[in-house]
């Protein structure tokens, strides 16, 4: 593919460096994925194509089922897409991941770190495993910042949901990653502490430039945190804005509303937003 | 800089002792059937400690394998391959990892029942010199080799084959002629126990044992068929690994 000049709509006036040099964050183009399943086969990602400006924060919305940890996946490389590229910083990430995978991290609280290793020993090992040159103080620095001076020593196994996506969230920051991508980053984490992890994650932007891509079901997170939403449904973004522009087309006073008209689009009251179509209603 | 896995194992003294126990214990055993042996077959008497050296370098092959797979199926079990795969980590250096650790584990467990084997018997493996080193270096590998098949098998079908760790090995204990020559297996079985390092380095060893002679030319097989299972094996891990990268299951294996 040859390089496209950068979309304009997408490119985040409050970063000051001049994004449009360099190529964007993160980049998608027909990215698509199948799995073959026992039931058939399954379309989770269906030619998606965006860009990620440079330092932005980028909300991904969807139904469950829509496709939006495939995709998370495939960007991180763990997954190999059916067809399609995924480009990071400008490296394509089919052949070069390695060359980027440091400059980048991630977090789920669907993906856990070792349950019988403490929570210093966790973010020691990733430590080594990013390269740092001194772990240890990063080690303690985010401990204080993210507050788990207190559980350092304790088996991650042994943490409330809560606290383990803290300590997911620590391990994700330790290498000060440029682009960071986060799949449900306050899921289980109670107002007070989502709401504290939504401030740091804002300073964590405002300092380092980072480019964050986060999905949530979260409405008033993405309201508040990001700059620009793609909308899923299907393994296909349907929409693509920035949370005032979309409050505009939709002519709604919240992203939650506009969410549920994108959802309900077209597909009645069965088979909202999922691919199969089993779901009945939203998951709690 | 891979080698965390250490924490693993530093942080559970029950796991270290586990090592080093069924090592020990069959050592113990095989030990005394050796010595009961001595006195009714000229065979086991003339070779001094012939059944510890067998018993405690099949546990080299083992722990060798089982040292790999177990490390892998931490990972499983904790869910953090997903983790593991977005850091920098290069499969290679992984596997680099796996085999550290499972020198490590294999050494820890077999080296104790090794030295408690003099007291009990009066009998030190160490004797054997230089070969020791070799039979120990071919039957580690081997190990590894297995242990990479394994995890490909997992990783494709799911922990379901997570019982192949512990009964693969096991299942080569016959055709690799730890306990007995080979000539006593029948002719077909012959033909398979051949094409195992695993029963050249054990008729080395009654070779060393008995004419304390070094069979060059079975340490040759072992070495050129483990050249072979090395590269099939690192061929058949990087295979399950691509795959399991394209149906999706590094991010959510776990129960
Ligand atoms: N490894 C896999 N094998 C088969 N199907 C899969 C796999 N991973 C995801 N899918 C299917 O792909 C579709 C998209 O799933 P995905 O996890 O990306 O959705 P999501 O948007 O993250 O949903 P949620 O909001 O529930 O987290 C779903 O229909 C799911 O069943
Ligand atoms: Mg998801």
């Amino acid at each position: 593919m040859t390089q496209r000049p950068p979309d304009p709509s997408a490119a985040d006036p409050s970063v000051a460096d001049s994004p449009t040099l360099l190529p964007p964050a993160i980049s998608v183009e027909a990215l698509t994925k199948r799995f073959d399943t026992p039931g058939g086969v399954v379309t989770a990602v269906d030619s998606v194509a965006f860009r990620v400006a440079r330092g932005s924060v980028t909300g991904l919305l969807g139904g469950n089922g829509a496709g939006k940890t495939t995709t998370i996946s495939m960007l991180l490389g763990v997954l190999v897409p059916t067809a399609g590229r995924v480009e990071i910083l400008g490296v394509d990430m089919a052949r070069h991941r390695h060359a980027v995978l440091a400059r980048m991290n991630f977090s789920s609280p669907y993906v856990e770190l070792p349950h019988r290793l403490t929570v210093q020993e966790n973010l020691t090992v990733y430590g080594h495993l990013y390269g740092l040159t001194c772990v240890k103080k990063r080690v303690r620095d985010l401990a204080d910042q993210l507050d788990l001076a207190r559980f350092l020593n304790r088996p991650s196994g042994g943490l409330s949901a809560g606290q383990k996506t803290r300590v997911a969230l620590a391990k994700a920051l330790l290498n000060e990653p440029e682009v960071l991508l986060l799949d449900e980053p306050t899921a289980s984490l109670d107002p007070d502490t989502a709401d504290w992890i939504r401030r740091y994650l804002e300073a964590y932007r405002a300092r380092t430039g980072a480019t964050i891509l986060l999905a949530s079901h979260n409405m008033p997170e993405v309201e508040r945190l990001c700059d620009d939403v793609l909308v899923m449904r299907r393994g296909r973004v349907v929409d693509q804005g920035a949370p005032s522009d979309l409050l505009a087309r939709y002519g709604r006073a919240t992203l939650e509303e506009v969410f549920l008209d994108i959802a309900r689009a077209g597909t009645g009251p069965v088979g909202r937003d999922g691919l199969d179509g089993s779901t009945g209603g939203p998951h709690p | 800089m891979v080698l965390r896995y250490w924490y693993l194992l530093r942080g559970s003294w029950p796991r270290l002792l586990e090592l080093a126990y069924w090592p020990t214990v069959q050592m113990i055993l095989w030990g005394y059937i050796n010595q009961f042996m001595a006195t009714s077959s000229g065979w086991v008497a003339q070779g001094g400690g012939v059944l510890v050296s067998a018993v405690l370098l099949w546990d080299v092959l083992f722990r060798g394998q089982l040292g790999v797979s177990i490390s892998f199926l931490e990972e499983m079990w904790s869910r953090n391959l997903g983790h593991l795969f977005v850091s920098p980590l290069r499969p290679g250096e992984w596997l680099l990892s796996l085999m550290a650790m499972s020198l490590l584990r294999t050494l820890l467990g077999v080296i104790p029942a090794a030295l408690l084997a003099l007291p009990f018997f009066g009998y030190s493996v160490f004797g054997l010199g230089l070969p020791l080193l070799l039979f120990f270096a071919n039957l580690i590998l081997m190990g590894w080799s297995l242990g990479l098949v394994i995890i490909a098998l997992i990783l494709r079908y799911g922990m379901g084959a997570e019982g192949l760790a512990w009964i693969v090995t096991f299942m080569l204990a016959p055709v690799s002629a730890v306990y007995y020559p080979v000539s006593v297996l029948p002719g077909w079985l012959q033909a398979v126990a051949w094409a195992l390092p695993s029963a050249h380095v054990f008729e080395g060893l009654r070779a060393v044992v008995y004419d304390g002679a070094m069979r060059w030319d079975h340490l040759a097989w072992a070495v050129g068929l483990n050249a072979l299972y090395m590269a099939a094996a690192v061929g058949v891990f990087l295979y399950g690994f691509h795959r399991a990268r394209v149906r999706g299951a590094l991010l959510q294996t776990g129960e």
